[in-house]
């Protein structure tokens, strides 16, 4: 009975999506208020169909209802109910209501928070994001039924898969989807200003708080990812540019590139065409994203044709969407006045060239990720495109907006002295070639290139330090003066100066973590001790544990420097008797500069066991300055401006009647 | 099985439902004594894609192939191969899709030139495109040619001439 009331009210969902994608669209047209109106109850009755069909699904998983094919398929009665709960979105079905009710949820949120927007442009707005809905939900009516209903019941499900049994993993999906879904506001904003044609400073002030927000999910939900792939797969990897990896990362650098140029639509009222084109592409790769990773043509081109209805009816849907919005771009873009202008080198050239660098890195990872497939279509051969095309191809031009990011901020609008600025920035300079010497020195001299990415990151976190002792004239004003400046700095200031400096302590953590990992793998009997990187790791013993749905082999260690205790480590390498499948479970032990990380393996035919011990510097920097970054996200969108959302619209007329010359 | 789309979460749980190899990354066990001879194996085992994964070098992956073919990296160097040789000898087997590092040739002259050229066409049409709005709204911020300059001289030497 529940499943069927949640397949009801999926159904009814896609109805009121209909209506909503409809009506207040042509109240918008025509000017009436009232069919513009429908958009927020409509919005908010989608919301409650979605929300009660995923309670319904949630409930069977909860349950155990294994009469439901998706439960049965995916969930097993001993397993933990927080993997109960999660299970739903470990499947191609459940994951995409999750992806449904996202949506609902971020158009929901800007009916009742966007009360601000002028009626026709939330009409519009809303009516687009409903669009997006009838899109998705058709494809999980017809192609993706969560509800389906198996008979006769089987006894016990087939459980999630292990790799999936994991907090890291678990909560992966919600955030890279609110992320994802995020970015459907800035297309639908996008859209909707286009159909209007008229794009100002306060439209860019209204589509940035959502922006940010789901460009801060988007960060977390990454840096999740890479976290449980660190822990999880045993040795010391985080980050492998596989496509899946490089679909969530494309909609992050377009949504990063949307953030900066949106910026400069709010403030100069410029470039504002450009921030329309972003916002489409963000989102599109979103799509797109979701494309490969749902459709199978990752696996090969030739599984995407063994499942053609859900395949093609995806592809349709990124065809539909993007090419429908950049022809709307191409049509009315050219129509949108740019305002102020400005010399090459100003806040906005850099900006500007944040965009570029941004943009084009993303067509780099765009075209590493489906230059094998276009290949393979056309019968040219099968090529692989792994990290060391990206690293080649990509880093570098990161690493050149990484320079820019430090110079950016104090860059004033219109017209800036870069030399001045370089003035300015001399203590970064100074901190940068000490990093550089020092980290150079440290590492005996080796390679140059890990000290000249360490001194980058140097110079961009020294330089966000400066930027902001600079609005804060610290230690040029009285003290006093420079707390009262710190009050009412706007937040937005804060946010930006947390995430550039968060960024380079990111790159810090890349950089460490590529160059100076230290890796043994060996063979150890109980007792054995071994040497790495200074630390003692002592191998007490080896003995089997029994979990809630699994059995496991448990390594510990004793881990001494010179002497003094350090830590216990308990590395495990479980299995799963309902899947018949091993997982790798890491022992990490942090030290804040760096990780030790121990995983025990296969029992040796002569005795023992091997092990591989790894020292990682600088990883835990990474996951560090990703929520960091996203801190910065979250101050920014705490800003007093932000908050309250925009002021009214100017009036075109001015307030003071002005005698007329005629 | 277990490493196959790394940090693919759900999105591989529709896919996860593939048959899971059980073997794991390198292990001691498969070691060679010789420390130099390991290294170099260890360093072309890193460039080397295990076939049945998504990007991952045979060196982490879990399935029996990667570990196949870490075996015979590591007897194509005891029997006494260059690293170039060994690679060439996996290549032969194994087509260009075993690398990595995708070769530089005419099918992937695009994949290597193409974000080079990317960056300088968005550069070039970047700046020609913010100068011809510079100069378009603001006449002033086209410098006068020699010829216009002299002509200029000419009529304001003219009119000073005559006042």
């Amino acid at each position: 009975m529940i499943p069927e009331i949640g397949h009801f009210a999926l159904i009814l969902a896609l109805l009121v999506a209909l209506v909503q994608g409809t009506v207040p669209m042509i109240g918008a047209a025509r000017g009436d208020g009232a069919w513009m109106a429908l958009a927020r109850p409509a919005s908010l009755a989608q919301l409650a169909c979605v929300g009660i069909a995923f309670a319904a699904l949630m409930y069977s998983f909860v349950v155990s209802d294994f009469s439901v094919a998706l439960v049965a398929e995916n969930s097993h009665s001993a397993k933990p109910m927080l993997y109960k709960v999660t299970g739903l979105w470990g499947n191609h079905e459940g994951s995409l209501l999750l992806w449904v009710l996202i949506l609902a949820l971020f158009g929901a949120a800007v009916a009742l928070f966007g009360r601000n927007l002028p009626a026709p442009l939330k009409a519009r707005v809303l009516s687009v994001q409903a669009w997006i809905a009838v899109g998705f939900l058709a494809f999980l009516l017809f192609t993706s039924n969560p509800f389906l209903r198996l008979d006769p019941a089987p006894f016990e499900g087939r459980s999630l898969n292990p790799l999936l049994q994991d907090p890291g993993l678990a909560f992966h999906p919600p955030f890279l989807y609110l992320g994802y879904v995020g970015f459907s506001i800035a297309l639908s904003f996008a859209v909707a200003a286009l159909i209007e044609g008229r794009v100002d400073a306060a439209w860019a002030r209204w589509v940035r708080p959502w922006t940010l927000a789901a460009w801060l999910f988007l960060t977390l939900g990454i840096a999740m990812g890479s976290w449980w792939a660190y822990y999880e797969l045993g040795w010391g990897g985080f980050w492998f540019w596989d496509p899946v990896e490089n679909a969530s990362f494309m909609p992050w650098l377009a949504g990063t590139a949307l953030l900066h140029s949106a910026i400069v639509t709010e403030k100069r009222d410029t470039l504002k065409s450009w921030t329309i084109l972003l916002a489409i592409i963000a989102f599109s790769l979103s799509l797109l994203g979701t494309f490969l990773v749902r459709s199978g043509v990752l696996t090969s081109v030739h599984a995407f044709a063994t499942d053609p209805a859900r395949g093609v009816f995806i592809l349709l849907l990124l065809v539909i969407a993007v090419g429908g919005s950049l022809t709307l771009y191409g049509l009315r873009a050219p129509k949108l006045k740019s305002g102020g202008l400005f010399a090459p080198i100003s806040r906005e050239g850099g900006l500007v060239l944040n965009n570029l660098l941004l943009t084009v890195g993303c067509a780099t990872v765009l075209i590493g990720t489906l230059y094998p497939l276009a290949l393979d279509m056309f019968g040219a051969g099968k090529v692989s495109v792994g990290p060391p095309f990206f690293n080649r191809a990509f880093g570098p031009i990161i690493l050149a907006a990484v320079a820019v990011a430090a110079l950016g901020p104090m860059l004033p609008w219109k017209r800036a002295d870069l030399a001045a600025v370089l003035a300015r920035l001399k203590f970064a300079l100074v901190a940068a070639v000490v990093a550089v010497v020092a980290v150079w020195l440290a590492t005996g001299g080796a390679s140059p290139l890990p000290a000249l990415g360490m001194g980058l990151a140097a110079w961009l976190f020294a330089a966000a330090l400066v930027e902001l002792g600079g609005r804060l004239k610290l230690f040029r004003a009285p003290l006093a003066d420079s707390w009262n400046r710190a009050r009412n700095l706007p937040r937005s200031a804060y946010g930006t100066t947390i995430a550039h400096a968060a960024l380079a302590i990111v790159v810090a953590g890349v950089i460490g973590s590529q160059a100076w990992q230290t890796e043994v793998i060996v063979l150890m009997r109980p007792g054995d001790t071994v040497d790495v990187a200074g630390y003692d790791f002592t191998l007490v013993g080896v003995s089997d544990v029994t979990g809630p749905n699994y059995t496991a082999r448990r390594g510990r260690f004793t881990v001494t420097r010179e002497g003094r205790p350090v830590t216990v480590m308990s590395p495990e390498k479980r299995f799963y008797p309902v899947q018949g499948m091993p997982t790798t479970e890491a022992a990490i032990h942090s030290t804040w500069i760096a990780d030790l990380y121990a995983v025990i393996g296969e029992p040796a035919e002569g005795g023992g066991w091997s092990v591989r011990l790894y020292y990682n510097p600088l990883v835990p920097w990474i996951w560090f300055g990703a929520v960091m970054m996203a801190l910065g996200g979250v101050v920014s969108l705490s800003d007093r401006r932000l908050r309250i959302g925009a002021p009214v619209r100017r009036r075109r007329r001015p307030a003071v009647a002005v005698p007329r010359t005629a | 099985m277990r490493a196959l789309f790394p940090i693919s979460m759900l999105v591989l749980a529709s896919m996860l439902v593939l048959a899971a190899p059980v073997a794991r990354a390198i292990e001691a066990t498969e070691l060679l004594d010789d420390p130099v001879l390991e290294a170099r194996a260890r360093d072309i085992s890193k460039g080397l894609r295990c076939l049945v994964c998504q990007n991952e070098s045979i060196d982490d992956s879990d399935a029996d192939l990667a570990r196949d073919l870490r075996r015979i990296v590591r007897e194509r160097l005891v029997a006494g191969d260059s690293n170039e040789a060994v690679r060439r000898f996996i290549v032969a087997r194994y087509g260009d899709f075993v690398l990595l590092n995708p070769p530089f040739k005419a099918s992937t002259y695009a994949l290597w030139l193409g974000p080079l050229a990317l960056l300088l066409l968005a550069g070039a049409g970047t700046a020609i495109h913010l100068r011809r709005r510079r100069a378009a709204a603001d006449p002033t911020a086209t410098p006068l040619s020699d010829d216009e300059r002299r002509r200029l001289a000419n009529i304001l030497g003219d009119s000073q001439g005559r006042a």
